[in-house]
């Protein structure tokens, strides 16, 4: 009985707490559905981008009353595609900090808020949905991942809240609806890339693909490859698959090895293709591995170790490109962040700058006006190239052709639409 | 041919890993009836703590023998402790309540270090996967044809490793002392203490040893796949669980025979036909192995006591 007691006791102890806790938040966290990542907020604070705001500012108050223009994002800033998110961070928080100094934006300041979604397309939504209902942003920046980005969309365009993804290739993200904007180019033309590259540039004809099946991205690419491989007169010879989260892929590469391919192109994230080098180079595949945008992160190397190096992807951008455009934000970065800017960053650049453009122009705020502003791109002088937006929000631009030396990456080519 | 040997080594490098953490759902499952639903993470942890030593060390010393000896031991240990501690503050608070409260509480334990170790605070490496140091220098020890079949030293080592384990265990339950006081405690905890056997001593030294022989199956396994994340555990903790179950759980060398099947039939599903068949064929075996032989390949059947 005196256990009995206790507990209930300790029950209703908790329950005080979770109330507590609950009006703190006010109405607003009801309403968010699902458990809301951790707010970080940045913007007039600092180019630091660590500052964590002690909550959203309560409920049903529209940040337009206050003198400052508050904008969304969403990124992975943990997980396995954390340099994604963090470098797309820097390169928004870089951009508006340039905007700010410059007198904002209608005479207002210009903030972002950040929030993780660990680099899974649930958290994306739930944090996305968070923007949207309860910070009352204006335009919503993200997300890297095609598959997170595609979990945000439907959200974004039902909410008439403008969303840029600064580097979500696959066509589907913008297909979603007339609010969705983005500022690289899409799958199709960076598979064709590859294979035209593969094809004319390095003679090869026989070629397997490893590809990631529970990722949007990936199958998207792993398509436009294959169609035009084989368009070209070259042959695919193997397809195999694994899932995001496995890493053991002695069983495909084996399978691959004895196809004995010229190459494998391997259009995953940077995480699963330093492990498949190591383990394609253990197992005895020599050929070099192709990819895509996806394997541009520091963290290539560390996991790819030697394995990696003498392999290609396509890219946005090179940080070797000699224009003045791409040297003054390399000066720009170098002295925010101390580093040198993966394409993440500068598409992230782009796309807050992009974003802080089209409010510049539109008359008002309000989503539709934003929307038909940022519809209006042309010519736009991005870092990762020229954004000029087609009827179907994309931009049409020319990629980079890279390849993994030890520690740095090598430009080999430029291959235009 | 070639790729026919080269999957048979993988499968059996997989499975190996299962075996070594099967071995401690066995183990703990043997003596205690419960599923420790937070094994694989123990053997997660495990991995973490070889990284740190590892790094630590310096390139030059952890690759020597006695580098990647004090890396095990270190780790070992840690995971003994950390086996421990769980067993004392989780699990034998609840021993006396219904079964099912301490397995709901071992996947809160599972919960609790897979997203604990996702944090970025002090100590803790953040949800990023790490590259994981060489402890033993990769060396091929067969090749034959053109580099068609490759097996390399940590294969063999760590099949060895895996074997001896089995052995001293097998050891350690039927020929010591404190092996009969374990299997007097599975019989029946209650008149196990009435006999005389510090029976909590008992579990508690079950779950170190478990704890331990996780930690070894969680190097291991970073040195098989390169990489320590926090939730490399997860499914690694799953599958063994369902090696242990085919084997037929509580029984030593069953764990390790499930598990090396399980791994070859892994193996030879995503080889020859498709990776997303994997899971289901390997959650199939079970499927099969228990409506066939609801006790595991090895198994006793045990008449419920009502």
């Amino acid at each position: 009985m005196r256990a009995l007691s206790f507990a209930l006791a300790l029950a209703l102890g908790f329950l005080t707490i979770g109330c507590e806790k609950k009006n703190d938040q006010g109405e607003s966290s009801a309403r968010s559905g699902g458990t809301p990542p951790p707010p970080q907020a940045t913007g007039t604070s600092g180019a630091s981008g660590n500052t964590n705001a002690p909550g959203a500012p309560s409920g049903g108050s529209p940040a337009s009353d206050s003198d400052v223009i508050l904008l969304g994002e969403v990124g992975s800033l943990t997980g396995s595609e954390a340099t994604f998110g963090i470098s797309t961070r820097d390169g928004i928080e870089l951009a508006i900090k340039e905007a700010n100094e410059a007198g904002g934006v209608k005479g207002k300041k210009v903030a972002v808020r950040v929030y993780d979604d660990q680099g899974k397309p649930e958290e994306a939504a739930n944090a996305v949905t968070r923007l949207i209902s309860q910070d009352r942003v204006k335009l919503v920046l993200g997300e890297v991942a095609s598959s997170n980005s595609l979990a945000m969309a439907p959200k974004c365009q039902s909410g008439q809240v403008p969303m840029i993804t600064p580097s979500s290739t696959n066509p589907k993200v913008t297909a979603v609806g007339d609010y969705i904007f983005r500022v690289c180019f899409i799958d199709p033309f960076q598979g064709f890339v590859m294979a035209k590259f593969a094809k004319e540039n390095l003679k090869f004809s026989r070629a397997a693909v490893l590809k990631d099946v529970k990722s949007a991205y990936s199958l998207g690419l792993t398509e436009v490859f294959t169609h035009k491989f084989t368009e070209m007169g070259g042959k695919i010879v193997g397809v195999e698959a694994y899932s995001k989260g496995d890493s053991d892929f002695r069983a495909q590469l084996t399978a691959i090895k004895t196809q004995k391919p010229d190459a494998i192109y391997v259009p995953g994230y940077y995480t699963d293709v330093g492990i498949i080098a190591r383990q394609a180079r253990e197992i005895g595949i020599k050929v070099p591995l192709l990819g895509g945008d996806g394997w541009d992160s520091e963290k290539l190397w560390e996991l790819g170790g030697s394995a990696i190096v003498g392999s290609y992807f396509s890219n946005h951008y090179s940080p070797d490109d000699p224009s003045p455009r791409v040297r003054t934000f390399l000066s720009k970065y170098k002295a925010a962040y101390g580093g040198i800017p993966d394409s993440l960053a500068a598409l992230g650049y782009d796309a807050a700058n992009v974003a802080i453009n089209a409010m510049k122009q539109a008359p008002d705020l309000s989503g539709p006006s934003v929307r038909a502003a940022l519809a209006q791109t042309k010519d736009f002088p991005g870092v990762a190239g020229t954004i000029t937006l087609d009827e179907n929000r994309n931009p049409v631009k020319p990629a980079v052709v890279l390849e993994v030396g030890s520690g740095k990456n090598k430009y080999v080519a430029t291959i235009s639409p | 041919m070639a790729d026919f040997l080269q999957h048979i080594i993988n499968g059996i490098a997989t499975g190996t890993i299962y075996a070594l953490v099967a071995l401690g759902y066995t183990m703990v499952y043997g003596v205690l009836k419960l599923i420790n639903f937070a094994h694989g993470d123990v053997m997660m942890v495990g991995a973490y703590v070889g990284y740190a030593t590892a790094l630590k060390m310096g390139p030059g010393t952890r690759t020597s023998f006695l580098g990647a000896v004090v890396v095990f031991l270190m780790s070992m240990a840690c995971c003994a402790i950390l086996g421990f501690l769980i067993e004392r503050l989780a699990y034998r608070p609840l021993r006396e309540k219904p079964r099912l409260t301490s397995l709901i509480t071992a996947i809160g334990i599972s919960f609790t270090l897979e997203y604990g170790f996702q944090l970025d605070i002090g100590f803790l490496p953040g949800a990023a996967p790490r590259a994981f140091p060489e402890i033993i220098v990769p060396t091929e020890w067969l090749i034959i044809g053109d580099r068609d079949v490759v097996l390399w030293n940590w294969q063999v080592l760590s099949f060895a490793i895996a074997v001896a384990l089995m052995l001293v265990l097998q050891y350690l339950v039927f020929k010591t002392r404190f092996g009969r006081a374990m299997r007097a405690v599975s019989f029946d905890h209650r008149i196990a203490a009435l006999m005389g056997i510090p029976t909590d001593r008992v579990i508690a030294i079950t779950f170190m040893l478990g704890s331990g022989l996780a930690a070894g199956a969680g190097i291991l396994y970073a040195i098989k796949d390169t990489i320590v994340q926090p939730l490399m555990g997860l499914y690694v903790g799953l599958k063994a669980f369902v090696a242990a179950v085919i084997g037929g759980i509580g029984h030593v060398p069953g764990a390790m025979v499930g598990a090396l099947l399980l791994g070859l039939v892994e193996e030879f599903v995503v080889g020859y036909t498709s990776s997303t068949w994997r899971d289901a064929v390997a959650f199939g075996f079970l499927i099969l192995v228990l409506l066939l032989r609801p006790e595991g390949l090895f198994g006793r059947v045990t008449a419920e006591k009502v």
